[in-house]
């Protein structure tokens, strides 16, 4: 097993490489004549920011959610109702006008997410295990049952996003664009992931997933900071639910349906649970597997089922886990 | 002085009555030892006093102040620490994190995002210096699912030691030791003597003589008696109830 310095050495090679990779992503698709896999480059980025957040209550902190769906849900409608008022020139509840500055929009779904996540997370964390699962998924299926009823967001249908937002006068119509500031935010939130689990927060969150007892005894109160990392993890599936709504140029209660909860734990799962790259890896494995095999298959789910019990049963920690076995490193 | 005082203390689980109006008092520097036949409640004890298990009646005061409505991390930054008889550690973290954490949680809250915790000097040095005193400093960088029993018993004293306590509630240190371990572990106690109160819960009964200054004893949650080691020693109750059946 190489040492400390050796190790980090090549984690930094690792992470430049892959950066170095996710830059020419566009240049190479476009040269490549396959201009369709820079979309879904993005909606890989964008799972990843949601899965990773997801993480970091799952992973990290042992909290299973069963209902992100809620909060990346959510951080779309931000998107597509401030849109609406914008193209309408209407005031959102009567009160603020809409916009389509992406650095408006983006904070906004951010805090608006945020603020779900402290509701729920503040009830449901009263309960823990299967109640806490249970309880999670019956407030994102309350948001879901909301939205299909409120007309004026479109119901069932949803909203259209007629044009992606912009970011000052710069466009995002272009793949190409939008797929940069996917990735630009992709790489804020994992660097902002990797700061919060290393630091003495993120030492507490792991404490407290590992023997919540022990923690009390030393004088750290749980709920705090389980409540403020499932509020962050939530901050962060609601910044994917706006890059969503903006590359569908669509929102709609699909977004927030319980099985898009599921596909988030999936990807965690199937990429590492409480690793920092793994949902990365998870995110793109799933959008891998449902493109390639609904190119056969609507029925794609029934091929998904057992290549997930296969790394369940056999890479003992996902994919991640597996390539650092495959490359030669204990993980 | 009078460090802690337990009046009246009352916990029923449905019928069973697990503490029965129990009064108690150790003094500041005092090791109480706190023996009884198992079943006997003195772990119920324990976790109503660090407040991991709500009583039903009756009042705890640390140094005068009434503690019997904090929760368990509030009376733990009052100068409160257990250890527990079934390690309760992170298993996952090295040696050192376990006990880094502790002084960390000792230094105020921890919303702190940016700095890497385990570079920090100011937690690591103090843990390092308790890992060392607890014999562990080999096997600061371990994880605690590759330690022995006995490496974890010490680490669950070392991490109680990090929240600087006045009164330690130990729930059976030496249980699980071999002969040599818990000669190690007596040692280890005996050096904090004077210096932290402790109420001592054990079944072995050299060490409970070597290391007490009085020594209560609790049967089916009840005190039947109070005193000097060699008093308990010789009172016929005491030999009727526990020390003679050869329960122990």
């Amino acid at each position: 097993m190489p040492d400390a310095p050796q190790r980090s050495f090549a984690a930094l090679a690792g992470v430049a490489a892959l950066m170095a990779a996710l830059i020419a992503l566009p240049f190479l698709a476009k040269w490549a004549g396959q201009p369709a896999l820079i979309p879904l480059a993005s909606r890989i980025l964008i799972y990843a920011i949601a899965a990773a957040s997801l993480n970091l209550a799952l992973g990290y902190g042992g909290m299973v959610s069963f209902g992100h769906a809620a909060f990346f849900g959510l951080g779309g409608y931000v998107v597509g109702v401030l849109y609406q008022a914008y193209v309408g020139d209407a005031r959102v509840f009567g009160l603020f006008p809409g916009t389509n500055q992406l650095l408006v929009t983006l904070p906004l779904a951010m805090l608006v997410s945020g603020a779900l996540a402290l509701a729920i997370g503040a009830l449901s964390l009263r309960t823990a295990g299967v109640q806490f699962i249970m309880i999670t998924l019956a407030f994102a299926q309350m948001l879901f049952y909301l939205f299909v009823s409120l007309k004026a967001y479109g119901g069932d249908d949803g909203l259209i996003v007629r044009r992606r937002n912009v970011l000052f006068d710069l466009d995002a119509r272009d793949d190409a664009t939008f797929y940069f500031f996917c990735l630009a935010a992709a790489t804020l939130v994992f660097v902002a992931l990797w700061r919060i689990v290393v630091s003495r927060f993120g030492l507490i969150l792991g404490g407290l997933r590992q023997n919540e007892t022990r923690m009390e005894a030393i004088g750290v109160a749980p709920y705090r900071y389980k409540l403020a990392a499932f509020v962050l993890s939530g901050m962060g599936a609601g910044l994917a639910g706006a890059l969503m709504a903006n590359l569908l140029r669509f929102v709609s209660p699909d977004m927030l349906h319980w099985t898009k909860s599921g596909e988030l734990m999936i990807m965690v799962i199937l990429g590492g649970v409480g690793t920092l790259f793994g949902p990365l890896l998870g995110a793109a494995a799933f959008i891998a597997l449902e493109t390639f095999l609904t190119a056969w298959t609507e029925h794609w789910q029934l091929a998904l089922g057992p290549i997930l019990l296969v790394v369940v049963l056999f890479t003992r920690g996902g994919l991640h886990a597996l390539l650092a076995r495959l490359s030669g490193r204990r993980s | 002085m009078t460090l802690l005082a337990i009046a009246g203390l009352q916990k029923r689980f449905g019928g069973l009555v697990a503490t029965d109006d129990v009064s108690l008092e150790v003094q500041a520097g005092e090791v109480h030892a706190l023996i009884g036949p198992n079943g006997a409640g003195k772990t119920t004890l324990i976790a109503q006093l660090i407040g991991q298990l709500a009583h039903d009646g009756g009042e705890i005061r640390l140094d005068g102040e009434r503690i019997d409505a904090l929760a368990a991390h509030q009376r733990v930054r009052r100068g409160l620490a257990r250890t527990f008889q079934i390690t309760q550690l992170l298993t996952d973290y090295s040696v050192l994190d376990n006990v880094a954490l502790a002084v960390q949680a000792r230094q105020g809250h921890s919303f702190r995002f940016l700095r890497e915790a385990r570079r920090e000097a100011s937690l690591r040095a103090p843990a390092l210096a308790l890992v060392a005193e607890a014999g562990l400093a080999a096997r600061a960088g371990a994880r605690v699912a590759d330690l022995s029993q006995g490496e974890r018993k010490q680490l669950e004293l070392a991490v109680a030691l990090a929240t600087g306590p006045r009164l330690l509630l130990l729930d059976e240190p030496m249980a699980g030791l071999g002969p040599a371990e818990s000669a190690a572990m007596v040692e280890a106690l005996a050096r904090l003597k004077g210096r932290i109160a402790m109420l001592l819960v054990e079944h072995d009964m050299d060490a409970v003589f070597a290391l007490a200054d009085r020594v209560s004893v609790l049967v089916y949650g009840r005190l039947v008696a109070t005193g000097a080691p060699q008093a308990i020693r010789d009172d016929a109750r005491v030999r009727d109830a526990y020390l003679g059946s050869g329960d122990a």
